[in-house]
């Protein structure tokens, strides 16, 4: 149900805040968003900057990096994900408490950046666990990942709680296990989740690679 | 300052009178010759090297792959052509350092008899103990098998991996079914995911 702006304001001088349960929980969610301390490459480093007091992540609410997946709801996947990495990623990733967000930071995270030729390198941690804020960068500057993390709060001011539209972690049907790939002799097993990761075939043009 | 390799093979025909060991000329401007030793006679030849020449610094080990130059195409071996190899081998390529004499590196390459059965190399851990990782590493990725190796796993890939792939002939997963901007050679790689075309 709608708040009328206008009563909402004129309650205001009398101390009285009107507002959603909704809007109050995603408040309470956005800015208190605990991170995961874990680094995978050198895009830690410039998580570890942004969180120092030259950029001072803190203002944001997302200081407490904490060691436990069970005490984190945020997981910046910061770095290179190797494919003897990945599954450990997606174990830590269920072992979170919902409801969880995921930050893909920088290339790497994001599609293997420039060691996707490699045999030993995930294409993108999309490929098995839902990512929510996707930071271009190699390594994205501090700048770029408190962005990524405003876009973050953004998002989860914005999330449903009941209705169709609803958040997965308030769907009673939505999951928040996913499979955890296994090794396998050449590769991983399976090489994507493809219950969540189903892109789009990429339209090739004739003559455009040339 | 590399070590005087005349005189260091000298001194290990001295001492080793059975042992398998030539000269190999580096006709570089660097001038890196290196000592070409017979696998059973790897282990005698650094212990003399570590207890009597002062090389006691295992810099480096690492492999090469020298496939079977039919197969291979322009990838021979440099002597090629006075030692025909079938089935092409192993190399495991060794630098050793001097900290007393302030000398290397001394190189030392041992090969295997080919690439799939006999690919057995003695490991050198004991007389370095720093051979042990990167023996690991050499075994995971070339897939040489050091007898008497202590603990002789993958070091980088995981167990279950059967490949090694560092060699010449490995072929790499295709997992590029979604690449929305490629380029060099990841283009030649999602070619093969566009649809099927006409002419070709």
């Amino acid at each position: 149900m709608a708040i009328d702006p206008k009563l909402a304001e004129d309650l205001k001088p009398h101390g009285i805040h009107v507002t959603t349960f909704e809007s109050l929980i995603n408040w309470g969610r956005s800015s208190s968003l605990w991170p995961m301390q874990f680094g995978l490459a050198c895009c830690a480093i410039e998580m570890i900057a942004a969180t120092m007091a030259k950029y001072d992540m803190a203002r944001f609410g997302a200081e407490v990096f904490r060691p436990s997946p069970r005490q984190a709801d945020l997981m910046l996947v910061a770095g290179t994900v190797t494919k003897k990495m990945a599954p450990l990623v997606v174990r830590l990733y269920n072992q979170m408490a919902e409801p969880k967000y995921v930050i893909a930071m920088g290339a790497c995270a994001i599609s293997g950046g420039p060691f996707k030729p490699g045999y030993n390198v995930l294409k993108g941690i999309d490929r098995y666990i839902p990512v929510d804020i996707v930071i271009p960068g190699c390594p994205p500057r501090p700048e770029a990942l408190l962005d990524g993390l405003l876009a973050l709060r953004k998002k989860i001011a914005g999330e449903k709680l009941i209705g169709k539209q609803r958040a997965r972690h308030a769907d009673a049907k939505g999951t928040a296990e996913f499979p955890v790939p296994e090794y396998g002799p050449h590769d991983l097993h399976p090489t994507a989740n493809r219950e969540i990761w189903n892109p789009d075939p990429v339209v090739h043009e004739e003559g455009a690679d040339e | 300052m590399n070590p005087d390799v005349d005189a260091i093979l000298a001194h290990l025909r001295e001492t080793l009178p059975d042992a398998t060991v030539e000269l190999r000329k580096n006709p570089g401007p660097s001038e890196q010759h290196s000592l070409l030793v017979a696998g059973a006679d790897l282990v005698g030849v650094c212990r003399v090297l570590h207890d009597e020449l002062h090389f006691d610094y295992l810099s480096n080990v690492t492999g090469i792959d020298w496939p079977d130059p039919a197969v291979a195409g322009k990838v021979v071996p440099p002597e090629a052509e006075s030692e025909p190899s079938e089935k092409g081998f192993l190399e495991v390529v060794y630098h050793l350092f001097s900290h007393p004499d302030r000398v290397g590196p001394l190189v030392l390459r041992v090969r295997t008899g080919d690439r799939d059965q006999k690919v057995e190399v003695p490991s050198v851990v004991s007389v370095w103990r720093s051979a042990e990782f990167q023996e690991r590493e050499i075994f995971d990725l070339f897939g040489v098998r050091f007898t008497d190796h202590p603990d002789l796993r993958r070091i980088l890939m995981w167990d279950e991996f059967v490949d090694h792939p560092m060699r010449k002939d490995y072929v790499a997963p295709d997992d590029f079914e979604y690449e929305p901007t490629p380029h060099a050679a990841v283009l030649e790689r999602a070619k093969k995911h566009y649809p099927s075309q006409p002419d070709e």
